[in-house]
């Protein structure tokens, strides 16, 4: 398959584009629910709009009403809200928690689906335990309890899990935490008792929640897909958040870098345009070249994810990897080269560069998939 | 079956019964790379049989016309080719620059008798070509060069040094950029085909960091050019010349890091183990690096294909691909330690991996340097002022 957009996806990605331009727009999301205290930090109604579009089912099945359409699809709608810095639960809910459903049972995506299609709900997923990404370590614990488990255990950067209706939790049904096996998914309703939540408000303006699962009683019928058997879609959740993750930061690298050049064609220093320094072009040339090959990755990663390509895991963490290195630079040289104004809170550059941070640990980091890669390669 | 899966069946068929199996194996060093021409001495009879069989079907330029001596397949049967090749690690049966530069140039640009005749030759491998580009005083300002060809009517006669030309002394015609007309910068430069036995043509190897000598310099001492060798039109060789770098350009950048499959750290990890963690760590982010252009490489080419991605892309491509390959070279000499430092003994393949490590401090300066793709970048894609 070439590595660029079909004529279909082409026509989704203007959609897209036009769309997160107009509604998404950093002035009527991003700034509007920081400034007002938001306490979910993104607006209902734009992910209501975004459920009209069709955008909330692109990785749900037809069978199960959505578009049955695959990451490249929802790669496209991540780039234009990284591009804008749309806040909203997209990432969360439609890739990485749909994903998560897709494994599950008939009477778990019937009892899930439809909010999802019709932007009434919104999901979080819970996995990491500590500061950095290591879901090869799960210690929460779920134990068979009456008819079904309970679970004990923290989960950390959970993204939306206070605004969600149902938080996807990974714990352990079986062996030491650092087994591959024995990890087990549940779908946890937001009223769970025994759930508990603090939010956080992060650098980026998104609202995350330390979760405290505290004797949480599940039904048998919260397990998502086999007892013992989450790894496999524990790990499809992880590449499809990853893959997604990669994108959005390909769409912030983007957004920053427009606008640093557009910068670059306008301030005047010493009687020139700043963009006519050879310092500063080698540098936005440079950085163009590493923003070209992250997205070149992503594509590549986004089409093997829905090919079902064996090669799509160290693809997905090469992508993961270079666009969060392609976008930190982005930001860093973005807000260099503004000068003073771009350390200003007014000026929206230093928000792509808060964006970039958050981004960045979403999922593992670069650091975290070089590792991976290395691993993956057999060293 | 589809067409192009018949077609499949053809050329595997076809390389299963005609690449000897001496052409299977891994090029190794110089001596086992095909490139033609008039004094070539073929290393074995299997390297000139699979030039002859493969030139006698056009398949050492599958995708030209059958009329210039290549096989006339599409896009999508060349990729087959390519796989099938691939498949079964067949070395190219020819590599030249006639090939790679000049046919390209003249597929163009040249006139149908020009079509005929040089690329009939460079596909039989009967001609080997030399690029006479860059001038002792012109080097990334090539379009300053000083090498002149004064009109005699039906013949030029060209005074003046190239440098850094490659493998003159083994070529047997050039491609020359050749300026006539003194007072036209950029319109005032043609394209010129010349013999390399012309009286008043003379070469001598440069020695290189690396210890090897694939570059010349070239003098011409009142050459005589017919006028019929120009390619395109009088004074108009700098649009030829540009639409061969953006050729030069691809090739190079194709040899940068994204070609070589596989992983560089499991390749240095099985040479020996690695104990230095962050030697590991600069392997791992090396192959994300390597990956991604890997991937962007694939992307570049599918775009070309359908005439899609923007036309300065190559420089974009050139840049990062021999960026990447002078830090793999690093690399690789880092993890080889002083085993890689060895110069001439048998254990390092007579200093393979030192004189390829020098070899690539040349990547990002041949054909354009880093910091011309950079302008280039900034000025044709950015559309930055005054660049």
């Amino acid at each position: 398959m070439p590595l660029y957009h079909t004529e279909d996806q082409t026509m989704l990605a203007d959609t897209a584009r036009q769309f997160m331009a107009d509604e998404g727009a950093i002035s009527k999301q991003l700034r509007h629910w920081r400034d007002s205290g938001c306490k979910d930090g993104f607006g209902h109604d734009l992910w209501k709009s975004l459920a009209e579009l069709g955008f909330t089912g692109i990785l749900v099945g037809e069978e199960d009403g959505g578009l049955g359409m695959g990451h490249v699809e929802a790669g496209i709608v991540l780039e234009e809200i990284g591009r804008n810095l749309t806040p909203s639960p997209f990432l969360t809910s439609a890739v990485a928690a749909a994903t998560a459903l897709g494994a599950g049972s008939k009477d778990l995506k019937g009892r899930y689906l439809p909010g999802l299609l019709s932007g009434d709900s919104v999901f979080a997923v819970a996995i990491d335990e500590g500061r950095k990404h290591r879901p090869e370590r799960i210690a929460t614990r779920a134990e068979r309890s009456g008819n079904g488990f309970r679970l004990n255990g923290s989960k950390t950067f959970v993204i939306h899990g206070g605004s969600a209706d149902m938080l996807v939790v990974a714990a352990r049904t079986a062996g030491g935490d650092e087994d591959a096996d024995g990890v087990t998914l549940f779908a946890v309703p937001k009223d769970a008792s025994g759930l508990s939540q603090d939010a956080v408000k992060l650098v980026d303006s998104s609202i995350a929640t330390h979760v405290r699962l505290d004797n949480v009683q599940l039904d048998a019928d919260a397990v998502i897909g086999e007892v013992d058997g989450g790894r496999v879609i524990l790990d499809r959740v992880l590449n499809a958040g990853r893959v997604g993750a990669a994108a959005e930061s390909v769409g912030v690298a983007g957004g920053a870098f427009d606008m640093t050049t557009t910068y670059l064609k306008q301030r005047k220093q010493f009687g020139k345009l700043i963009g006519e320094f050879q310092a500063l072009q080698h540098r936005a040339a440079h950085l163009y070249s590493e923003i070209e090959i992250a997205r070149a990755a992503t594509i590549k990663a986004q089409q093997l994810l829905d090919a079902g390509s064996e090669k799509a895991e160290l693809m997905v963490s090469v992508a993961k990897a270079k666009a969060g290195q392609a976008a930190g630079l982005a930001v860093r040289e973005g807000v260099q080269m503004h000068g003073g104004i771009g350390m200003t809170d007014e000026y929206d550059i230093g928000l792509y560069m808060k964006r970039d941070r958050a981004l960045a640990e979403f999922m593992g980091d670069h650091y975290y998939h070089a590792q991976r890669v290395a691993q993956l390669s057999g060293y | 079956m589809s067409d192009l899966e018949n077609f499949r069946q053809e050329i595997r068929a076809w390389l299963e019964e005609n690449c000897p199996a001496e052409m299977r194996q891994p090029v190794r060093d110089e001596d086992d790379v095909c490139w033609g021409g008039r004094h070539f001495e073929f290393k074995s009879e299997a390297q000139k049989a699979w030039l002859e069989r493969c030139a006698a079907r056009g398949y050492t330029v599958p995708d030209w016309p059958k009329a210039y001596g290549g096989a006339g397949m599409s896009a999508a049967e060349a990729k087959v080719w390519r796989d099938e090749m691939a498949r079964i690690n067949a070395r190219p049966p020819l590599s030249s620059f006639g090939i790679w530069m000049l046919g390209p140039a003249l597929l163009k640009f040249g006139t149908e008798e020009q079509k005929v005749h040089y690329l009939g030759q460079i596909a039989r491998g009967e001609i080997r070509w030399c690029q006479g580009y860059s001038e002792p005083g012109s080097g990334s300002d090539l379009v300053s060069l000083q090498t002149y060809g004064e009109d005699k009517g039906d013949h030029w006669v060209v005074n003046g040094s190239k440098i850094w030309t490659s493998y003159a002394n083994k070529a047997d015609w050039i491609f020359c950029l050749v300026r006539t007309d003194k007072a036209n910068k950029y319109q005032g430069i043609s394209f010129l085909l010349f013999d390399m036995e012309s009286p008043g043509v003379s070469t001598k190897p440069i020695l290189l960091i690396s210890g090897n000598s694939p570059f010349c310099e070239t003098f011409f001492d009142n050459v005589i050019v017919p006028k019929d060798q120009i390619v395109g039109e009088l004074n108009r060789g700098w649009d030829v010349a540009k639409y061969l770098l953006g050729h030069e350009r691809e090739m190079i950048s194709s040899t940068g890091g994204g070609d070589r499959a596989g992983s560089l750290g499991a390749a240095v990890s099985r040479a020996a183990a690695l104990e230095d963690p962050v030697l590991r760590a600069e392997l791992a982010l090396f192959d994300v690096d390597a990956l991604a252009f890997t991937a962007m490489s694939e992307k570049f080419m599918d775009e070309v294909k359908v005439g899609r991605g923007h036309p300065a892309q190559p420089n974009m491509m050139k840049y990062a691909g021999t960026e990447l390959n002078k830090r793999r070279l690093e690399l690789v000499m880092a993890a080889g330690g002083s085993a890689a430092l060895e110069w001439d003994s048998e254990a390092s393949g007579g200093g393979s991996n030192a004189r390829n490590w020098l070899r690539t401090k040349a990547n990002s300066i041949e054909g354009g340097t880093s910091e011309v793709m950079l302008n280039v970048i900034s000025k044709r894609i950015l559309d930055l002022p005054g660049a």
